[in-house]
């Protein structure tokens, strides 16, 4: 029978959940590296021993470390993250010109095809590709130097590129997601790259359609649809069928459309998830309910998916890399808490139980499923 | 000999326990380095800076690169210090001296992250 392992990065160390296809019982390793930040951990989908981390502090900087052998030894990699050429500009938070300052990396998106292959987004924002397993790492400079780059501002969390989709069809297209400047698509490996924003509205900037300034919190794509993507901004979840080029509001009548994570089932490529949260200023579950909200029709209209979840008194928040689907069927749901739960549905999302409930803040969830 | 303290997490890093301890460069090629760098004073015979120990640390321990000191501009980061007989070396220039007791090992480099909290 198959397994799954969920790769949970926390503020202070990095765990590893196993259990066999069943999912009923969990195995909980870690901490690994404890103390340190593990912004996020991802697997190869070419090879599932083949894991990487992104681990930081504020005492000791950014590292990468790497795993042959599925997380029992990890090996620290490469972590020269400079940027390439003219650094440049961008706009601070009280608009006067700042340079691009690497803090760390947020995501890592192993290639589908290639262990050593591995895509990593950065603070400041900036693309980063490894084809060594790690050892070196080159920024794909046409994203930082885009036209609109100058006027690209932080959200409250720093200027992260957050999110990378390698698109399963479209040979080398790339959709990366920057907080708080937008969506943009290169549709030739990163040589160039186009904003895509247009349908999303944000009332924080003055221009509320501006091509570029958006917070996206994430985007998420279902293979078989890879035109269609599937995005939690600030406020507001939002879906695209043209790769990008036009946006249309699906928040319906959720309690809040404020929110981070948003993910798509793995076998029904018009099932998504999103987790309420109250506001940009109370980041927790609207009513201190913890519901996970389910659309079968591609967002519009939502349920409430609650069994297994506190109903009160929950104040915790559930942040953008923080969830993820195995690809079992049924499917898997898996998201993590900043209080420390990493809760799991087997079913879809139709019940809900917590996998391990006392792990330090949860930055981030993956999941993989293992032969 | 340079005995060098690392930080708890630092040792996890570079695996290993207890103190560190290092053959630096010795002193002719060490005064060559020193005053290539900027150093403001030439080293005598068995003088070594924290420079050196540093660049011979993150030779031996290559998963330390960038932990100490920025990859880049090779300065302290922020949050790092460098204490030797019971005086902080964080701000002094990296190409001065050594205390004769870290030097001759007597005493220890000890390089900490710096208190941090409420």
């Amino acid at each position: 029978m198959s397994g799954v392992r969920v790769l949970v990065g926390t503020r202070k160390g990095a765990f590893t959940l196993t259990s066999d296809g069943t999912r009923g019982n969990w195995t909980v390793d870690g901490p690994h590296f404890g103390g340190w930040e593990i912004y996020h951990m991802a697997g190869s989908p070419a090879d599932t021993d083949r894991l990487y981390m992104s681990q930081s502090s504020g005492w000791f900087g950014q590292l990468i470390q790497r795993s042959d052998d599925g997380g029992r030894n990890w090996r620290t990699v490469g972590n020269d993250f400079a940027y390439q050429g003219d650094v440049g500009e961008h706009l601070w938070y009280d608009g006067t010109p700042r340079p691009w300052e690497f803090k760390r990396i947020w995501h890592i998106e192993p290639s589908r095809d290639d262990p050593d292959t591995v895509y990593a987004g950065a603070e400041d924002a900036a693309l980063y590709l490894t084809t060594d397993g790690g050892e070196k790492w080159t920024e794909l400079t046409a994203l930082r130097t885009h036209p609109t780059g100058p006027s690209w501002q932080p959200g409250a969390g720093g200027m992260c590129l957050h999110t990378i989709i390698l698109d399963p069809v479209h040979q080398g297209r790339i959709y990366v997601a920057i907080s708080a400047a937008g969506a943009f698509r290169s549709d030739d490996a990163g040589a160039s790259w186009l904003p895509i924003n247009k349908g999303l509205r944000s009332g924080e900037i003055p221009d509320q359609d501006s091509e570029v300034g958006h917070c996206v919190h994430h985007i998420t794509q279902h293979p078989s649809r890879p035109d269609t993507l599937y995005m939690q901004k600030h406020w507001d979840v939002l879906r695209t069928d043209d790769a990008g080029a036009n946006w249309r509001e699906v928040s319906g009548e959720l309690p809040s459309d404020f929110g981070f994570p948003i993910a798509v089932h793995a076998h029904e490529p018009e099932t998504i998830y999103v987790v309420p949260i109250k506001s940009d200023s109370e980041h927790y579950p609207p009513e201190g309910k913890l519901r996970v909200y389910r659309s079968r029709t591609g967002g519009g209209d939502w349920e409430p998916l609650t069994n297994g979840l506190p109903q009160s008194d929950c104040y915790v928040n559930i942040l953008r890399d923080a969830m993820a689907v195995d690809t079992l069927d049924p499917c898997g749901i898996y998201f993590g808490t900043t209080g420390g739960q990493v809760y799991h549905s087997a079913d879809g999302g139709d019940s809900w139980a917590p996998i391990v409930r006392d792990l330090p803040a949860v930055l981030s969830v993956e999941v993989q499923v293992l032969p | 000999m340079i005995r060098v303290v690392l930080p708890a997490h630092l040792k996890n890093l570079a695996h290993v326990t207890g103190e560190v301890t290092l053959e630096v460069t010795g002193p002719e090629d060490a005064a060559d380095d020193a005053c290539g760098a900027g150093a403001s004073q030439r080293l005598t015979a068995g003088q070594v800076t924290q420079r050196q120990v540093l660049d011979v640390l993150e030779a031996r321990y290559p998963m330390l690169l960038g932990t100490i000191r920025d990859r880049h501009s090779g300065k302290r980061r922020a949050f790092v210090r460098f204490y030797a007989c019971e005086e902080d070396l964080s701000n002094e220039s990296p190409d001065s001296p050594l205390p004769q007791e870290v030097c001759s090992g007597k005493e220890p480099y000890i390089i900490l992250g710096a208190m941090a909290g409420g």
